[in-house]
């Protein structure tokens, strides 16, 4: 099996998304396909998998042009792709999401063969480790587990093509090596794997060949031995410090102390289980932990949006636990939420407008309940200047925004009040190198000019990169708070449940 | 590349997300829907056209004896049309030529007031089935203070309208408090609302209370001239005072969407109820508030009918404008200047039926053909850029892609 494209070239109006990429893909390689968000590498993986026509350009399987006419044609010809934005039917089984597009039936009823399809999802489960239950609802899977039913609906097709488009955005450190790992089973058993990424490390990990694309193009190709700032800097085109710069931190008196806080679901199950910590003004506190261990429920029991079903949080003197959730942002609370596009803009309305989204009621944006259009629009100018974010107006939607500009703009919203406390959930998910960077900058920042900071990720090389100290969370507890240079290995062991209770700092 | 593709492709497809679609829905593509919908028109006014039909027995003999009757069907249906509904050259007086377009802007108050609420209601996420009731209920409360009591000039007008308000506004508030605080469906709570509204005043009509004196009709006594709607431009045209507060109205539903701190928190709770959330804004009392907004608008609604036009209460009294006034509201996109444009459209729609009846002999359902293919037609934009060619949005050419 060979892939290859030749000068693919796709236009959207005016904007060139791909500019005559050519791109050689065999069997038994990982060929990993780096680029910052927005560089063109989903475009050119929707054209080979007939989503997309390309202006120009050809897609050759085994020397043969080809040309696929939708996702269907590419499955029948043996390519898969696993999508980032998951494509499952919400209310279906896992079974029944596997078996979608190609229903097998069994006896004279013409049932559908579900037992088959069941036996697939648990032998290619057990096969990779993916602890997937096959009649599980997809709607109650955590993200990560939903991600694995995806790679499961591409593995059953028997694709001999993989195409992963930022399969690890959404994964632990532990799915993220997990994966790393069923790709390289996957080469070794003869599969061409096209790994989209724009993580330095996994491309590190895997790769057999390294292609570059920037600005739709392609701007050089690497070997896995390049160091990460080789690799980062082809990407960003300048060089990319990948370390946080920070000074030490001068922590002050106690900002936020959280006191046996619980939080109880609606199904009665404890998801935040008597937390207790305190945060001083001047420090960053990373939580590490694998997504699901009660991370989200503490921000949101912070700021009020769940209910605390037992004790406390106080924030500089103030018990907050209880009250509004206006009344604790306006008392200096900072939130960045984990799920930017649900929790953090109004996609429809304009950059200016979610801008004062929180504070569209206080002066001077408005008066006497009026709203102010000209101080409103001064101020968004402002802030989209000073926070980079790259508009043609502040009066475009939000959602027409990128990913790390949409960011920019909950940031530049949550960082313009005087802030007591910074809360920040996954800050820098899904996006670039640059803007990692960028809000990496601000949320020192905002340390240094005296706020405590809260943030919560996924991401080791994040926590590690930012955190003054790091708790690591563990079904709902706190398993142990520790100094940012401990190293992975007993991180990894706290972030599997492993007690250690060793208090520093 | 991939960001915004995912946005776009992000947006829920659930009726939250259809009712942005059709707000947001481009100018261009309700033109030629409207376009279209004439064009469709024509079609059946030929089917239904005795001439036609009888010129197309000999259809192989004559074929241009068909054509010509054709033409001449639809040429003197829209004829009628627009002398039934905006001027009439035949008129004698100047007065009488324009009478239909003040005839046109007399129906279109309802339909204004009504549009207006649903469209703040549409754009804060909400879909209010229920201007049908609250039309009804507003048309109650304002009609009874309108005969039963008797108070001065002036005065017993003001509280009259008030009263059309507040009985919409309560039966706007059923549902708002209802889905606050038990999540309970808009859409299930006032269809539910506006059959009990109905009901309702059917049985008060029953009662002694309610009824004409000497009559056993359920029908109320007249209103008192004292509350009822002046005419605002003499007695040879039926525009009454009700219009002029209907474009005030209009104007205040602007300024309320687009320049008070509540307006900005209806958009927001209707974009994003999650994201508005976090932001500290009180979701369950945006809802509560829109309902009840919605509803006084809808009562206004009753207002024009009880106080301007019927001055009577009957159980027709809402005719069928609270369901209009959903289709107006869409077709003006939610938005206050459309909704005005779009209820003005309809009045004259509606006023054109007699003239069609009369004048071009053609039966007035037609109208209410021509309304419902308006709809259809905005409710599936891509189907009218492609009959017209129109460039689709940016964003939508990505996801169909």
């Amino acid at each position: 099996m060979k892939l290859e494209l030749r000068g693919i070239t796709k236009r959207f109006g005016d904007f060139t998304a791909n500019d005559r990429i050519d791109l050689l893909v065999e069997s038994g390689t990982v060929h990993a396909l780096l680029g910052e968000n927005g560089a063109g590498k989903s475009t050119l993986m929707n054209v080979l998998f007939g989503l997309y026509d390309a202006d120009e350009g050809e897609v050759l399987l085994n020397d043969e042009p080809v040309v696929f006419a939708g996702p269907g044609d590419a499955m029948a010809a043996g390519i898969g792709m696993v999508h980032q934005h998951f494509m499952l039917v919400h209310p279906f089984t896992v079974a029944e999401n596997v078996m979608l597009g190609h229903e097998d039936v069994t006896g004279p009823a013409k049932l559908l063969d579900l037992e088959a399809a069941r036996a697939k999802v648990r032998e290619i489960s057990e096969r990779f480790n993916f602890n997937v239950d096959p009649d599980a609802v997809i709607e109650d899977l955590p993200v990560g587990a939903q991600q694995r039913v995806e790679i499961i609906k591409a593995l059953s097709r028997d694709a001999s093509v993989l195409i992963l488009d930022e399969p690890t955005a959404v994964l632990t450190p532990q799915e993220t090596d997990e994966l790393l790992g069923i790709v390289r089973d996957l080469r070794d058993a003869g599969t061409a794997v096209v790994l989209i990424t724009h993580k330095l490390r996994e491309v590190k990990a895997v790769a057999d060949t390294i292609t570059v694309i920037r600005r739709g193009k392609v701007v050089g190709t690497a070997e896995p031995t390049a160091s990460q700032e080789e690799l980062a800097s082809l990407m960003v085109g300048r060089a990319v410090t990948m370390r946080v710069d920070k000074d030490e931190a001068k922590p002050g008196e106690t900002m936020l102390s959280v006191d046996g806080l619980t939080v109880v679901d609606e199904a009665g199950i404890v998801q935040l289980d008597g937390v207790s910590f305190d945060v001083k003004a001047g420090e960053i506190l990373a939580i590490a932990g694998v997504q699901g261990n009660g991370q989200t429920e503490l921000t949101e029991a912070l700021l009020g949006i769940v209910p605390s079903d037992a004790g406390s949080a106080t924030l500089d003197g103030e018990v907050i636990t209880g009250k509004a959730i206006k009344d604790i942002l306006m008392s200096g609370l900072g939130f960045v939420p984990e799920d930017r596009t649900e929790d953090g803009i109004v996609a429809p309305m304009t950059i200016a407008n979610n801008l004062i989204l929180d504070i569209h009621d206080r002066k001077p944006y408005s008066r006497g309940g009026v709203l102010q259009p000209k101080v409103i629009a001064e101020e968004a100018r402002k802030h989209v200047e000073q926070f980079d974010v790259r508009a043609t107006s502040i009066e475009q939607t939000t959602g027409s925004l990128s990913g790390g500009n949409q960011q920019k703009v909950v940031l530049a919203r949550e960082l313009s009040r005087p802030l007591k406390l910074l809360i920040a959930s996954n800050p820098t998910r899904g996006l670039d190198v640059g803007s990692i960077e960028f809000v990496h900058k601000r949320i020192v920042a905002e340390r240094d000019g005296g706020a405590a900071v809260i943030i919560v990720s996924a991401e080791l090389d994040e926590v590690v990169a930012l955190a003054d100290r790091i708790a690591v969370m563990y079904h709902g507890r706190i398993v142990g708070i520790v100094p940012p240079d401990t190293d992975r290995d007993t991180l990894g062991l706290m972030m599997a449940g492993a007690h250690d209770e060793e208090e520093a700092a | 590349m991939s960001d915004q593709t995912a946005t776009a492709t992000d947006e829920k497809r659930d009726g939250r997300g259809l009712l942005r679609e059709i707000a947001e829905s481009q100018t261009a593509v309700v033109v030629f829907a409207i376009i279209a919908s004439m064009i469709l028109g024509s079609l059946l006014i030929i089917a239904a056209s005795e001439d036609v039909r009888e010129a197309a027995t000999y259809f192989f003999s004559r074929p241009s004896d068909t054509f010509s009757a054709m033409w001449h069907a639809v040429s003197s249906a829209y004829i009628a049309m627009f002398q039934g509904a905006i001027y009439n050259p035949n008129g004698g007086t100047f007065a009488a030529q324009i009478r239909p377009f003040m005839q046109t802007l007399t129906v279109a108050t309802p339909l204004l007031f009504a549009g207006l609420g649903l469209g703040i209601g549409f754009r804060a996420g909400l879909f209010n089935i229920g201007a049908q009731g609250q039309i009804i209920m507003g048309a109650t409360l304002g009609g009874y203070v309108g005969f039963a009591w008797d108070l001065p000039v002036g005065l017993h007008l003001l509280l009259a309208v008030l009263g059309c308000a507040l009985g919409g506004a309560i039966w706007g508030f059923i549902p708002g408090i209802l889905k606050a605080t038990t999540g309970a469906h808009e859409v299930i709570v006032t269809i539910m609302l506006n059959y009990i509204a109905l009901n309702l005043l059917s049985w008060l009509l029953t009662l002694e209370a309610f009824q004409r004196p000497g009559s056993d009709n359920p029908q109320s006594p007249q209103v008192a001239d004292t509350a009822e709607y002046p005419l605002v431009l003499g007695d040879q045209f039926p525009l009454h005072l009700g219009f002029v507060l209907a474009l005030l109205c209009a104007w205040g539903a602007w300024w309320l969407m687009e320049r008070s701190t509540l307006g900005f928190q209806f958009r927001a709770v209707g974009a994003n109820p999650s994201a508005a959330r976090t932001a500290g804004m009180n979701v369950k009392r945006a809802i509560v508030l829109v309902m009840v907004i919605a509803g006084a608008l809808a009562g206004l609604a009753g207002s024009a009918q009880v106080l301007g036009t019927e001055k009577s209460l009957t159980s027709g009294i809402a005719a069928s404008f609270g369901f209009d006034a959903i289709t107006v509201a869409l077709l003006g996109r939610s938005r206050p200047l459309g909704i005005v444009l779009a209820a003005i459209l309809f009045g004259g729609l509606r006023a054109a039926g007699p003239a069609l009846q009369v004048q071009a002999q053609l039966p007035v359902d037609i109208v209410l053909v021509i309304q419902s293919l308006i709809v259809l037609f905005i409710a599936a934009p891509p189907l009218v850029r492609f009959l017209f060619r129109l460039p689709a949005p940016t964003h939508e050419k990505e996801v169909a892609a």
